[in-house]
């Protein structure tokens, strides 16, 4: 199943350059609902997979595009190593490359890191069909620009993703939960509390007046953490936190629109009105039953923070925060280096690129 | 001349520097080998008078040079002939500190440690600390993306900055990055992070603290085989520890190092291991035992663990001191920063000691073991005819092994004038070009620290002719330029 399609994806975007017609790039349809809708034929990855090279001495993991997600955790674990930012699936076809260029992390982001910590390097076949390589794959690197972290998060908008070496790290030895009866602010305010103090945690959420916080180390490092902090034991502690990286959980339900919003940690939970959901100590918030994006946008704004329509129906408008014109002069003028013709996913992360 | 009086009008009298006795102290970074004494040297004191100084010389088409302590190792602040040297240093101040967002935002000349010693009342601190912290800025740190000895365990200098501001040649203000450290439509920050000084500069920085670790211990080991000492390191990793630092030392090394320091390295040792454990102390307590084992397993000679923080603090100073000491043993040494993967040390070590040999030139070896992060240094005496130019050659040849090993030409110190060269080794023609278009879309008359950091594809076509015939080109059959 293993294969190096770059031949194949060469041809076809220099047919699309050729033609001038955009293309939508998909990894393992996955994650298609994330960003504004995108313009042209299907461009799909899956087909580029598989391992390239991993010891786990070396902390070092390089797979093609469109392997999946799920391959790389299973042979990782094998190792008892790890990706640290717990990339969503969002579905059994997910895969690395999709994982990246939408840099989407889970419930460990704010105690581990972001997909954008931990990629040490890319190949980016560019626009003219191009294949560039950036960064590398070793730890350490800061020769040329860091296009590599660049493209983390940039949907495709500046070229396809074929392959990512990234940093993984050992899985901790033993995790467990506890839960605390506690309101928002009160939640928000112990969170704050305990990340000024070394400790164990590796995820928080806060959902329906109640705070879940993840430990994990070793047996005696968890028990020590919570007898200190105190709570109650969660028994089904993985399948909770699986259901919130994976958005099975049950404030995720429904069809109506979701909104993610990112705000420092602190931000007054009475900001945002309607349904929530806290996570990474407070810094990522979910809301519910909120159809006015522009008022909550301007309520983040204001916190110093910003929203974006994570599942929503209308993908015309601007899903993500828009930018400022002086930002987004540059950023255009970003994505025509890589992609003059601007065939990949047009519009899919602000209508401009 | 007119530029000149602008700079006057615009900042004060005092803070424009032309006269060459005063110029002549920033004719060079910490690259002392390479130097151009500057026409004019401004030192702004207020992000108003930066973007009064690059209004002005944008109007007036001159290049900008940013500077900010010139700690650099690769030239990067290396004044340009007919240029406006910016420094910075005036800017140091910290702006905010506050423990409950654990975040510090600063001037771009401050120090690097002044943030951890402002921090340690609140039981924080600052992450990356580079062994130049008492001098460097956070804005060089930003600049070069700059490393340090804790690296492995709590990132580079990217991964713990939270947003900056800068200032394009136009003068323009950009806020790039948040509080949040979330990417907000392309994530310009990992652009302007290590980009050297070539896309617009840093007025301000916002940086994320961390908790001070509840337990810090220091394992000292030492082995008779530098290959075992290296095999060392792979193990430790593998058995899923991620040690705070794991710093490793040649021969020649202890043996500078102690004598400089008296730290209480065994000086017939042939390699030695420092490795910091820190953490919760439960995790602290295992993992102590277990690399302590694995050390002995894989043939140590010496394991000792440091009593308490006096022991550690000293048995640190020898390698913090690694670079003065082994700078005693020549009249002059250049300090290399390839990375390769960690697998490949003792045959990369063993392939430096060759050439070592080949130029006639002693090389000591200190380095980032965890993160593969190299710095041979060469010793050679500049006095003595063409032995500067042996150096440089020397060194990039090692910079080519790094290549050839899979690695990079600079794992932390940044490319500046000095990698210009073996960059052409990492990078094809298409991936240069890219960089120039980089670099374009920010600074399009390329005023900012023109000539540094990415080389024109002509300087990579003489480089090429130069050195490829030693085989040492990657991609042999890409087309070259
Ligand atoms: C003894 C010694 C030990 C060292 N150890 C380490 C180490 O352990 N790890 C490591 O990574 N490095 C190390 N260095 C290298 C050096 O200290 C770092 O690169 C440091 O970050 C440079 O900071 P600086 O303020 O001195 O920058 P400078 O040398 O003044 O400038 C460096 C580059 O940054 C640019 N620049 C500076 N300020 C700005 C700004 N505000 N905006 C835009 N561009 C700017 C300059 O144009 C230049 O290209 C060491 C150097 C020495 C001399």
């Amino acid at each position: 199943m293993d294969a190096d399609a770059t031949e194949p994806i060469r041809q076809r975007v220099l047919a699309a350059a050729g033609r001038g017609s955009p293309v939508r790039i998909i990894g393992g349809s996955t994650k298609q609902f994330y960003g504004r809708e995108v313009p042209g034929e299907p461009l799909n990855m899956a087909a580029h997979r598989g391992i390239i090279a991993y010891d786990p001495a070396e902390l070092v993991l390089t797979a093609r595009a469109g392997t999946p997600l799920a391959q790389i955790e299973a042979t990782l674990s094998q190792s008892g190593q790890c990706m640290p930012f717990e990339p969503p699936h969002f579905g059994s076809t997910a895969t690395l490359g999709g994982a990246i260029a939408c840099g989407i992390a889970g419930p460990a982001r704010a105690y581990a890191g972001a997909a954008k910590d931990f990629v040490l390097g890319v190949t980016l076949m560019n626009g003219e069909g191009q294949s560039l390589r950036f960064g590398g794959q070793v730890m350490k690197n800061v020769a040329g620009y860091d296009v590599a972290r660049t493209v983390v998060g940039s949907l495709g908008s500046l070229g396809l993703l074929m392959d990512v070496s990234m940093k993984v790290m050992p899985r901790a030895p033993q995790s467990a939960t506890r839960v605390f009866e506690l309101g928002a602010q009160a939640a928000l305010r112990q969170m704050s509390e305990w990340a000024q103090q070394p400790s164990c945690i590796s995820a928080t959420c806060w959902v329906d007046g109640r705070l879940f916080v993840r430990l994990s180390g070793s047996d005696a490092a968890i028990q020590t953490a919570a007898a200190r902090m105190g709570g109650e034991a969660h028994a089904a502690g993985g399948e909770f936190w699986s259901a919130v990286r994976e958005q099975s959980h049950a404030f995720f339900g429904g069809a109506e629109e979701l909104i993610r919003v990112a705000v420092p940690a602190l931000c007054a939970p009475q900001t945002f009105s309607g349904e929530c959901l806290m996570e990474w100590g407070g810094s990522q918030r979910w809301l519910r039953n909120r159809s006015d994006i522009e008022a909550v946008r301007a309520a983040a704004r204001s916190a110093g923070g910003f929203a974006t329509r994570f599942r929503t129906r209308d993908r015309s408008g601007d899903v993500f925060e828009p930018v400022p014109a002086a930002q987004m002069r540059l950023q255009k003028t970003l994505k025509a280096v890589f992609d003059p013709r601007a065939i990949f996913n047009r519009g899919r992360l602000h209508a401009e690129l | 001349m007119a530029l000149i009086d602008e700079l006057r009008r615009a900042l004060k009298r005092q803070a424009v520097l032309t006269a060459r006795e005063a110029c002549v102290a920033f004719e060079c970074d910490a690259l002392t080998a390479h130097r151009q004494i500057p026409d004019i040297v401004v030192l702004p004191e207020s992000v108003e008078e930066v973007q009064a100084v690059l209004r002005i010389c944008r109007a007036h088409g001159v290049p900008v040079v940013t500077r900010g302590a010139g700690t650099g190792l690769s030239g990067g602040a290396k004044p340009v002939a007919g240029g406006v040297l910016l420094v910075l240093s005036k800017l140091n101040r910290i702006l905010e500190l506050d423990p409950l967002r654990r975040i510090a935002r600063l001037q771009p000349g401050a120090t690097n440690l002044s943030i951890s010693n402002a921090a340690r009342p609140f039981g924080l601190f600052y992450a990356p600390d580079p062994s130049s912290q008492i001098a460097c800025t956070i804005g060089g740190n930003v600049a070069e993306n700059s490393g340090g000895v804790h690296c492995l365990k709590y990132g580079l200098t990217f991964n713990n900055v939270l947003q900056v501001k800068i200032l394009t040649i136009e003068g323009e203000a950009l806020t790039i990055g948040n509080e949040m450290q979330e990417t907000c439509g392309l994530e310009l920050l990992a652009l302007l992070t290590g980009s050297e000084g070539m896309l617009g500069v840093i007025v301000e920085v916002m940086v994320k603290l961390v908790p001070r670790p509840e337990r810090t211990e220091l394992l000292l080991a030492a082995f008779d085989d530098i290959a075992r000492c290296a095999e060392a390191v792979a193990a430790i990793i593998a058995a899923g520890i991620i040690p705070a630092g794991l710093e490793m030392m040649d021969a020649m090394t202890i043996k500078a190092a102690e004598s400089f320091a008296h730290c209480g390295y065994p000086a017939d040792a042939n390699a030695l291991l420092l490795c910091e454990l820190d953490g919760v102390s439960a995790d602290v307590d295992w993992q102590i035992l277990r690399v302590s084992e694995l050390l002995r397993t894989l043939g140590a000679t010496l394991v000792r663990q440091a009593a308490d923080a006096a022991e550690r603090d000293r048995m640190w100073s020898g390698r913090k001191s690694a670079f003065p000491a082994v700078a005693k043993l020549a009249p002059d040494y250049y300090c290399m920063d390839g990375t390769i993967p960690r697998r490949r040390l003792s045959e990369v070590l063993a392939q430096i000691a060759a050439l070592s040999q080949q130029y006639g030139l002693p090389i000591a070896n200190v380095f980032h073991a965890g993160d593969g992060n190299l710095h041979p240094l060469i010793l050679f005496d500049a006095g003595k005819q063409g032995e500067l130019h042996r150096a440089e050659e020397l060194g990039a040849d090692v910079l080519g092994l790094c290549v050839a090993a899979g690695g990079t030409v600079t794992g932390e110190h940044g490319v500046g004038i000095e990698k210009l060269g073996p960059m052409c080794l990492q990078f094809n023609a298409d991936e240069l070009n890219a960089f120039h278009a980089i670099k374009a879309a920010f600074d399009p008359a390329g005023l900012l620290n023109p000539g540094k950091a990415v080389p024109t594809l002509a300087r990579c076509a003489d480089y090429g002719a130069l050195h490829v015939h030693q085989g040492k080109m990657p991609h042999a059959h890409l087309p070259r330029f």
